[in-house]
Formats: structure tokens, sequence, C-alpha cells
């Protein structure tokens, strides 16, 4: 076949030596064709990355590859010597990574840094470097490139960063581009935009591109042909559109049954329950046995081999892929129907009225205050008892600032937060105190979230002292007990220390934390971004669980609108530190409203192409919140702008009994209230 | 005394800043004559040795008893004994914690003081002990304290170093090189004997050496044979070769050459004067010995000072920020930016003028240079804890945004318990780094200090006041050499030693460095 780019065979790469060496890598095969987008999916830990460190020789020092072979058209790149390898990375192949802010040299300018591998690898001495780089960055969108050439990474934003990376990965026009998760730090609508700027450069320079992701979502979007790794291994190769119709592996079909969504809602995730298996051993069986649903005596003790049966398409499995085995979700974990809370009479629990949180800027040697950062500037909620709460947004828009400043972890600078029947924000000392115990907080890092110097006993007691509840320690000891068993973890984890958990057991273990105060409500902040999706569906699960038997509230902070639609029963999006749109999930996130959420929602990447939206591509990124524009802040990127918007920010409209929405679109002019709001700007 | 004082700096400082030292110090001064007085002590027990704790002493054996103590909580938490572990494992410094065990030994041994019986004879009824303050090490060393030449005399000498009119047996007077009192007074014919003597003495010493470590080894290897359930003949072989988790091997090796060093110097210090004697003919051996507590006094004490302050203020400054940040970063930077020598030299001049005045407080010239040495470890220590304030407060800053301390704070859990159980546990391995590595820069400035007269009493033995007296000895012709030499080797040793093991400390403690290997 002349037409394949990149071939691999039998590729192994080990971590370390001594008795145990980590098989990172355990014999892959695969081929990427000229042209194709060729998409690596798998969980954190199964060797994507150490792939693309492979193929590109830049594995770190404990890591060797000990077996197989890498051919880069006819150039075997494993027998390269280490000069010559240079010459190809950067050259034939380039590589863009998941971090773009520790990517650059914050020292060098933009253009200079381009013009670094412009002059490696693309030297022509008629030519200008300084015309290439501007052409490059304007090849990657970014406006106005000539002003950008000299300006250094800090003074652009994450997205821009991205193309920044990407215009060097270009620079020596290689035929083969290596992205290792490239959009996973970035928000959706700038996921969207980069997503697109790949697929438009393929298109226009016929490169191929290897997409290393775990987000189903994106490989639905843009890939062409997927392959699925698990612990070491390629466990299916598929074309695109076959694997998202019929997923042979039962890996692969547990994966799409854990993604939550709405069609799920009122019944229980799909889990893969277990770990993936440590790579320190030598397999007997199928690596995916012990937890697989369809498990057979064969798959312990025979390894399966691969089964191509059709062009492109294969499936590491002794099912065969056989589609009758079709996993479906075992009966006890289906229909288990979520308690009619939706219709219960909402009694607000906490009611958050124009909130607001000004972060003074200091300027000059006596730091005298030059301005405010308006992270939460005028933000109203309920949450009623039992019910959930989710605030939408995209990093920046003062999402996380609004749940800290509830639990007054942050002082509001003005606005009211009362719960029950307490004003918190009037609150001081002792009694705040004793209401903290009401509020409790679930973070997005579990690795940060627990002091790695204490037991998990002494982490879930800490509460309970600070509160003086729970009586005596034996009784403290079997309440903790409990609570373990209650989130899903045998009661001998209290007396291990946090880093032996792996990261969904962590998290499991600050629910905990949470629940031992005997909360009635509970900030979740983003509790499940750290973690994958099939861990995800374990936590999504074991929180809504706790809601139906505890009553709780949640107030759940994402940008993950799939994680939304499958847990909230309302929503509120936030953009630049104010709410644009508030209603029911079913009114939100079937019908939405306001310019923006249209926008996000559309840049989603979503597994059906069924439920694909029309893409609305927003502009630019966020503005800062220290400076937002006049008018209505979405106006500088709404696709719908009209005059009127840079004027006065449109106030909130009420569409029906629980929804509204802050557009100068809906409802009557009334230049009264216009009037109102220029004033309070 | 008062001359030096007159010569450094004269009486400029104001009377105010002294009346505050004097009026502020006057319970110090004082206690450590009470313990002495005390009549009941010395009737109940008449026939012991009173015992005499001066002020550093104190605070040594509260500094073992927090490390014991330290290392009791270590033990019992997984994640504090995992870094101890990988310097158990470091060869570099396991081999310099040897040396520096021996150091430590000799200073305990010269931190423990005591009043002496007097002979018999001399005994009245209210006066049975001397008024000679002594250590233990003075009583292990006493024939090197007690056998005091003339003047100069070199290294392993039987002659003074100067000539002198010796008058014969037949009234003559000859110009010569006197022999000594007692270094190699056993000789009949110096010149005849002295080399096979020196070498018998060397090698008699290399003998009862190698008994030593043999026991002391055979010992540990049986231990370690029997813990590990092997045979003793096994756990030989697995030493020999280095298989040992602990790296016994080196330090066996460096066992032995401190055996060999310290049995051939016993023999020979007996009989000689190995390193010679000094300008009044005291042994140089023993006054460096001495100097050894002086410079683990001044490199452990001045830490032990300045560690509640630092701890205290950099993570108040770090965890409250606001106010209390402002105030303690004023309080820090104005400090460092007063020259350190400076504020010790104005210290020292203005506490020597009150023990001049209160001469009468002191009971013995010990206890006085022992005042002094104390307060050189806390003026040290006042100009030395900024580093560490400001290494605590940045990592404090950057820890109070971690989401367990906002989670402790969610809790209502308060401050002072957020700092206790969150904050310090987090930054306790930047301490450790910090007090091993400032050890051997305090033990090089008190040798700075000493040498520029406002380090330790003059008095006192100490390595910077052997090279101060160096000053002179080098301008002779032909020169005197040996204080100086014998002061560099044993700190260059002390200093090697501490910095290797800090080295050690540090590669394990340090997260970024642990993390790579």
């Amino acid at each position: 076949m002349s037409d394949v780019l990149l071939r691999i065979k039998n590729l192994k790469t080990w971590l370390g030596t001594g008795a145990a060496p980590v098989r990172a890598i355990d014999g892959i095969d695969l081929e990427i064709k000229k042209g194709e987008t060729f998409a690596l999916l798998g969980e954190s830990g199964c060797g994507k990355s150490m792939t693309a460190l492979s193929i590109m020789r830049l594995l770190p020092p404990v890591g060797r590859i000990v077996d197989g072979s890498i051919h880069l058209g006819e150039t075997s790149l494993l027998d390269l010597p280490e000069n010559r390898m240079r010459n190809e990375r950067g050259g034939r192949m380039g590589m863009i990574f998941q971090e773009p802010m520790t990517s650059l040299n914050p020292v060098l300018t933009v253009g200079a840094q381009i013009a670094e591998a412009v002059c490696i690898h693309d030297a022509d001495p008629q030519q200008n470097i300084k015309a290439r780089v501007v052409e490059l960055l304007r090849a990657v969108g970014i406006p106005d490139p000539e002003q950008r050439f000299g300006e250094y990474p800090h003074q652009l934003s994450g997205g821009m960063k991205q193309r920044v990376m990407i215009a060097m990965a270009l620079a020596g026009r290689p035929q083969l581009l290596i992205a290792d998760e490239p959009t996973t730090a970035l928000d959706v609508t700038i996921q969207a935009q980069v997503l697109a700027l790949m697929k438009q450069l393929q298109q226009e320079s016929g490169m191929a591109i290897l997409l290393i992701t775990h987000d189903l979502g994106v490989v639905a979007e843009v890939a062409d042909r997927v392959a699925v790794m698990y612990a070491g291994q390629i466990v299916e190769t598929a074309p695109c559109k076959a694997f998202f119709q019929t997923p042979r592996h039962p890996y692969s079909r547990k994966l799409f049954h854990s993604i939550p969504g709405r069609d799920k809602r009122n019944e229980r995730l799909a889990v893969i329950e277990g770990t993936v298996p440590p790579l320190d051993q030598a397999f007997s069986g199928c690596r995916f046995a012990d937890r697989c649903d369809v498990v057979m005596p064969i798959c312990r003790h025979q390894i399966p081999q691969w089964d191509q049966y059709t062009e492109g398409q294969g499936v590491r499995c002794h099912l065969q892929g056989d589609a009758e085995a079709t996993v479906e979700p075992p009966a006890s974990v289906k229909k288990h129907a979520v308690a009619a809370v939706e219709n219960s009479p909402p009694t607000p629990l906490l009611s958050v009225s124009d909130l607001k949180v000004y972060f003074p800027i200091h300027k000059g040697i006596f730091k005298r205050v030059v301005g405010h950062v308006r992270a939460v500037d005028g933000v109203s909620l309920e949450i009623p008892v039992g019910q959930t709460l989710a605030v939408v947004g995209e990093s920046g828009c003062g999402k996380t600032t609004v749940g800290k400043a509830i639990l007054q972890l942050i002082k509001p600078t003005a606005g009211q937060v009362r719960f029950d029947c307490d004003e918190l924000t009037q609150l001081r000392g002792e009694a705040l105190r004793r209401r903290r115990a009401d509020l409790q907080i679930i973070f997005q890092d579990p690795m940060a979230s627990m002091n790695p110097r204490m037991l998990v006993h002494n982490i879930i007691e800490e509460g309970m002292l600070a509160q003086g509840i729970g009586g005596q320690a034996a009784e403290r000891r079997i309440r903790i007990e409990q609570l373990l068993e209650q989130v899903g973890l045998s009661a001998l984890a209290a007396d291990r220390y946090p880093h032996e958990f792996s990261g969904g057991q962590r998290q499991r273990i600050c629910v905990a934390r949470a629940l031992a105060v005997e909360p009635r409500l509970i900030i979740c902040d983003e509790p499940t971004s750290a973690l994958d999706v099939s861990v995800q569906a374990q936590i999504l699960n074991l929180l809504q669980g706790l809601q139906q038997q505890l009553g709780l509230s949640y107030l759940f902070i994402t940008h993950d609108i799939a994680v939304v639609a499958y847990l909230a029963h309302e929503v509120a999006v936030m953009y630049l530190g104010r709410i644009v749109e508030r209603g029911t999930v079913a009114e939100v996130l079937d019908d939405p409203q306001h310019p923006y959420t249209q926008a996000l929602l559309s840049a989603v990447p979503v597994v059906e192409p069924a439920g694909r939206r029309k893409r609305i591509y927003l502009q630019g990124d966020m503005p800062s919140p220290a400076n937002p524009p006049t008018g209505c802040h979405f106006h500088p990127r709404c696709p719908q702008a009209m005059d009127r918007c840079q004027k006065s920010y449109p106030k909130a409209i009420a569409l029906s009994g629980t929804r509204s929405v802050s557009c100068l679109l809906y409802g009557t002019e009334d230049p009264a209230s216009e009037e109102s709001w220029k004033r309070d700007l | 005394m008062v001359k030096r004082a007159d010569g450094v700096s004269g009486y400029w400082f104001p009377q105010a800043a002294i009346v505050v030292v004097i009026s502020a110090y006057p319970e110090h001064c004082r206690q450590p004559n009470a313990t002495q007085k005390n009549p009941d002590k010395t009737k109940r027990h008449p026939l012991m040795p009173e015992l005499v704790v001066l002020w550093t002493d104190a605070l040594i054996f509260l500094l073992i008893a927090l490390v014991l103590l330290f290392g009791r909580l270590t033990a019992s938490r997984e994640h504090l004994r995992a870094p101890w572990r990988t310097v158990a494992r470091s060869r570099m410094g396991m081999g310099a914690l040897v040396v520096l065990s021996v150091y430590v030994l000799i200073g305990v041994m010269d931190s423990v003081h005591y009043k002496p019986l007097l002979p018999e004879a001399e005994r009245t009824a209210e006066v049975t002990h001397s008024n000679e303050v002594q250590s233990l090490l003075d009583y292990l060393l006493t024939p090197l304290r007690e056998q005091q030449e003339k003047t100069y005399s070199a290294p392993l000498a039987t002659h003074l170093y100067s000539k002198e009119n010796i008058e014969q047996a037949d009234g003559q007077m000859v110009r010569d090189y006197p022999r000594l009192k007692y270094g190699g007074a056993h000789l009949q014919d110096p010149q005849q004997e002295w080399a096979a003597d020196v070498a018998w003495t060397a090698i008699i010493g290399a003998q009862e050496a190698l008994l030593a470590w043999l026991s002391v080894t055979g010992i540990i290897t049986f231990w370690l044979a029997c813990r590990a359930g092997r045979s003793f003949f096994q756990q030989c072989q697995l030493i020999l070769y280095s298989r040992t988790e602990v790296p016994w091997r080196v330090i066996f090796i460096v066992l032995g050459i401190i055996l060999l060093a310290a049995f051939t110097a016993a023999n020979l210090g007996v009989k000689y004067h190995l390193l010679g004697t000094d300008k009044v003919g005291e042994d140089v051996l023993y006054q460096t010995l001495k100097s050894v507590r002086t410079g683990l006094v001044i490199g452990t004490l001045t830490t032990l000072i300045m560690l509640p302050a630092a701890i205290l203020m950099g993570i108040m400054a770090g965890y409250f920020r606001g106010w209390v940040d402002d105030v303690i970063q004023y309080i820090y930077t104005t400090l460092s930016s007063i020259p350190g020598v400076l504020l010790i030299a104005a210290a020292i001049l203005m506490l020597h003028v009150y023990m001049n005045n209160h001469a009468d407080e002191f009971a013995s010239l010990v206890e006085r240079a022992d005042l002094r040495l104390l307060f050189l470890c806390i003026i040290l220590g006042i100009t030395s804890w900024t580093g560490l304030c400001r290494l605590l407060r940045g990592e404090t800053l950057k820890l109070r945004e971690l989401d367990y301390v906002q989670a402790a704070q969610a809790f209502g859990v308060s401050h002072f318990t957020i700092i206790i159980r969150h904050i310090l546990p987090n930054v306790l391995h930047i301490v450790m780094i910090t007090v091993v590595l400032d050890f051997s820069g305090l033990v090089l400035a008190e040798a700075v200090l000493s040498y520029v007269n406002i380090g330790v009493d003059p008095t006192m033995n100490s390595w910077g006041n052997m090279i101060n007296s160096a000053r002179l000895e080098m301008a002779r012709e032909p020169i005197v050499w040996w204080s100086l030499v014998a002061a560099l080797i044993f700190m260059f040793t002390l200093v090697l030693a501490a910095n290797l093991f800090s080295d050690a400390v540090r590669d394990a403690f340090d997260p970024r460095l642990r993390g790579g290997s």
C-alpha cells in the first residue's frame, strides 16, 4: 500500500529497568494513511502519549523501545541516528502538546519561537523568514499576524497559544501532525475553533493527523479512523462511522454506556468496575477480563489474538466482536427510577441575590486601587431542597467564585446569601462556624483536596471535630466507617493515606468527608472533570444516589453539558460574571434562547451524529472581567449583535415561570429600564 | 578586655541601649548561680561532684530531647519516615553521619559540667568542691589538660620551640632548646629513640584500633544477622559486597578510619603533644577538641533559637496575608538590610560592658564565657531567621490556596488548627533542609566573628580564637603553624561532613528531586 504514511509494527516500549519494568506499550500495530485523521482513544495511563513519544523518539530517560519498528514512508525511524532523527522531528513530523501555557517559552516573542522552527526546517535563503512566520500565523487564523509577531506568550490567550503551537508544528510542512490532547486544556468554544482549524489545515496541506484524546465526542467530530487503547494494547480499530454504530470490544461498549446524557437521566450510568491493571506484570489472559461483563473462562488464561475481519477494522477479544453479545447494562443497573423530585414544590433552601465579588487591582508604589476584577457581578439564584442547580460556563466566567462566595470562603463585595433563614453574609464567628456544617464543597482535583500527610480517618474526622458532632472517638470511628461504606469504599480505607487511592476513590473520600458533617447543600466544583469517563460515571451515580437517599441539594459547577443534562434539574449559564440564561434543564438544553447558550451548546462535541446541532463558531476569546465590554458583555462575539447591545446591559426577562434570559432579542424595549441599567453601570 | 572594647569602637553607643540590655537579662544571668549556690544539694550528697548546668548545656539537652521527640514522631508516620529512609540508603550521607556523630559525642561529653571534689586534704566543712568548673571531656582528657609546657612546642616534639638559657648541672649557662616537661619526657636520648618510640606507639594504637573496630563491627553484624535471620557469615558477605540496604560497608570503613585516628592519637597524646603546644604551653589537641562544642553550639542553638520566630512569622505572613504580611515583611526586609556583622558587633560590645560592670554576678569564668556564647547564638539567630521566614511565607502562600485548606475552612476549622494540622506538616521539609544547610555556614561564621574579636569569649576554646591567635604566630620566624592547621583540619572535617549530610537530606526531602529519581 503506497498511501500508508506511518506504519507501526509490534512496538513495545518499557519504562524502567529491573525486575518489573512497566510495559507502557506492549505490542501495538497501526497504520496511518496519508491525509487521514487517526484518533487514538483511551483513558489516562493506557499508553497513548507513550505511543506518540515513541514515534518521535522523545521518551523520558527511563523509557526505552525494546521491540518493533516504526516506518514513516520508507524511512525506518528507529534505525535513524539521532542527528537525522532531529530533522524528522518538526520536519516530516510535527507535534503539539496538551498544555499550551507551558509549551511556549515565556521570555521569547512568539515570532522568534516560530522563526526558530522555520530556520531549522524550512530554511530558504531567498525567502524572508519573517514573511514565512507571518504567513504561518495567518494560516492558523491569528488576526493581525504582523502585530502578534513581536508579542510574548503571556499576551495571548490559551486558544491563541495553541494556535501558535500549531503554527510551529506546521513550520516544517509536516506530513504527519501528532496532536496529544490538543484541546483538553481549552474551553468548548475554543476547542471547536481549534478542531475546525486543524480540519481546515488538513484539507489544505493534505497532512495526516494522529489525534490522541480521551474524549469520544472529539473523536466523533473529527476522526476518520479510531483505535481504542487499553492497558498498553490496541483493543479495537475501526473506521469512525462503524465504530460509533457498533463498537465491537466490550470495553468500547462500556465507554459508550458510561457517557452521561439526557436520555440516561433516570437510570444509573453503566460503570466499568475496578481500575486499569498495573502494567508491570506479564499478562496471561485478556487485560480487560477483570472488568468485563461478558467475561468467559477462556479470557482468564488465554491472551486474545488480534482479529482483523474487514479492511481497517479489527478487535482483540475472544468474542471476536460478536455483535450478538452486545453489552446491555444489567437489569439491576438499568431502571433505577429517580424519585419524582422534579415536581416537588420548590421551597428555596439557598437563595442568592445580586451577589458581587470584586477583586481590587493594585498598582504603583502605594498599591492604589485602580480598578476591580468583576469576577462575579450581580448573580442571583435559588436552589430548592433536594434539587440540583448546575452553573455552566467557560473557564474564567466566575462560576467557581460564586461557589466560594456562597460558602463565605471569599467575602462577597455585595449581595445577599440567604440559607434557610440565615443571612450568611451577616454571620460572624461562632454562628458562621455552626452554619458551615450545612454547606459543603467538593473540589475538582482529588489530589489537591486532601492533605497528603493525614490518614483518611483523620481527613474525614476533621469536619466532625470542628463541628463537635459524632460524639466520642469510638462513635466517630463507627460513623467514619459507615460513611466510607456509603460512598462505596471499604472501611479498611480509614487507615490509609490518600496517595494509596486512585483518582475516583479519592473523590469518593472527598464526598465522604463532606457528608460527615451532615450537610444539606453540597457545592460540587467540577468534581468529575479530572477523572476518566468511566470513573466519572461512578461519581455521578454516587452523587445522584445520595441525593435520593438524603435529600441533598447540589450546586453543580461544571463546563460539561453532558453531565448537566444527566444530573441537574435547573441550569444557569454564566458569562463574564453574570448569568445570561437560566431555566430547567429541558428548557435550556432543548431550546436555548441566549445567543451565547446557543453557541456554547453547539460547540460541544457530540457522539451521536443525530444529536449534533448546527455549529455556531464564536470569534475571539472571553474578554477580561477587569475591563468588560460596555453594554451586553457578549456583544463583541455575538453573531446576532445589534447596535443597541453596545449601549446597555440587558435586563433579565422572564420567558416562563422557571426561565429567564438576559438578551435584547427578547422582551419589549423599555427605555426606562435601560436608563436604570446605565445608572447602575 | 576593657582595652579591647575601647579599641574597637569606644563607648559611643547610647547609655539607654545598655540599660535596656541590662534590665532585660538579669534573670538569665542570675539563674545559673542559683543552681550552684544551692547548699542543700551539696549537703545531701557530700561525696559527689556537684553538677553545674550552664545555659547552653540546658539548651543542648533541650535540643536533644526535641530531636528524640521528633524521632519518635517520625517513626510513627510513614510519610515522615520515607525521606529518612532515603537518607539512610545514601552512602555519602551515612559516611558523613558517622563523622558527625563522633563530633556530637565529643560535644555532648563536653556539655556535662560539674565541679569536682577537692582532694581530701584541702576539704573543709564549708568548701568541699573546687571552684573550677569541669566537663566530662575534661576528665577524659586529664593528661592532655594537665601536661602544660612552658611555651610553644612543635607537634610530637621533645624540646621547646625556642632557645632558652639552661643552667646545667655544673652551673654553666647554655643557650639551647630545653627538654619538654611532659612531651617525650620518658626518652633517655631523644635523638636516638624518638622515631622508634613514635612509630611503636602509633603501631600499638593501630592494633588497639583494629581490635576495637573488629569488636564493634562484629557486634553490629551479629545484630543485623539476628534481625534478618541470616547466618553471621552470610551477613558478612552481604556487607562486604555492599548488598545491604543501609550502606554498612561505608559506615564500617569510615568508623575504621576514625577509630584508627582516635586510638593512635590517644596513645601518642599521652606521651607527646600530638599537635604541639601553644604560647602558654597548652596542648593544641586539647584545645581543638574543646572547640568542637563551641562550633556545635553555634551551629545548632542558633537554629533552635531562630526556628520558632522564622516558622511562626513565615507561616503567619503567608496564611493571613493583609496587614500581618505587611508588618512581617517590613520587619524582615529592615532586618536583612542592616549589615549583620554591625549588629552582632554592637550587641556583643554592649554585653561586654554589662559583664564588666556586673562582674560579681558570675561565679566563674566558664559561666561568663558561656553567657557570651549564648548571646552570640541569639544575635546570630536574630540576623539569620529572615531567609527561612521568606521561604516559608512563599510556601504558605501556595499552600493556603490548596483545596484541602479551603475544605478545612469550609468545615469551620479554626485558623490555629489549620496552621498546625495542614500548613506546618507540609512546610517541615523546607525547615529540615534549611536547618541542615545552615549548620556549616554558622560554624564558619563563628570562626570569622571570633577572628575579628566579636565572637566567643577569648577565654573560651574555639576554632575562631585559635585562628585569631595564629595571626601572630604566622608572623614569627620560624612560623608556628600547628594551631592554625589543627583548627582548620577539625573545622574542615566537620563542615565537609555537615555539607555532605545536608546534601543527602536535601535530596531526600526535596519533592522535585524525589519525583525525578
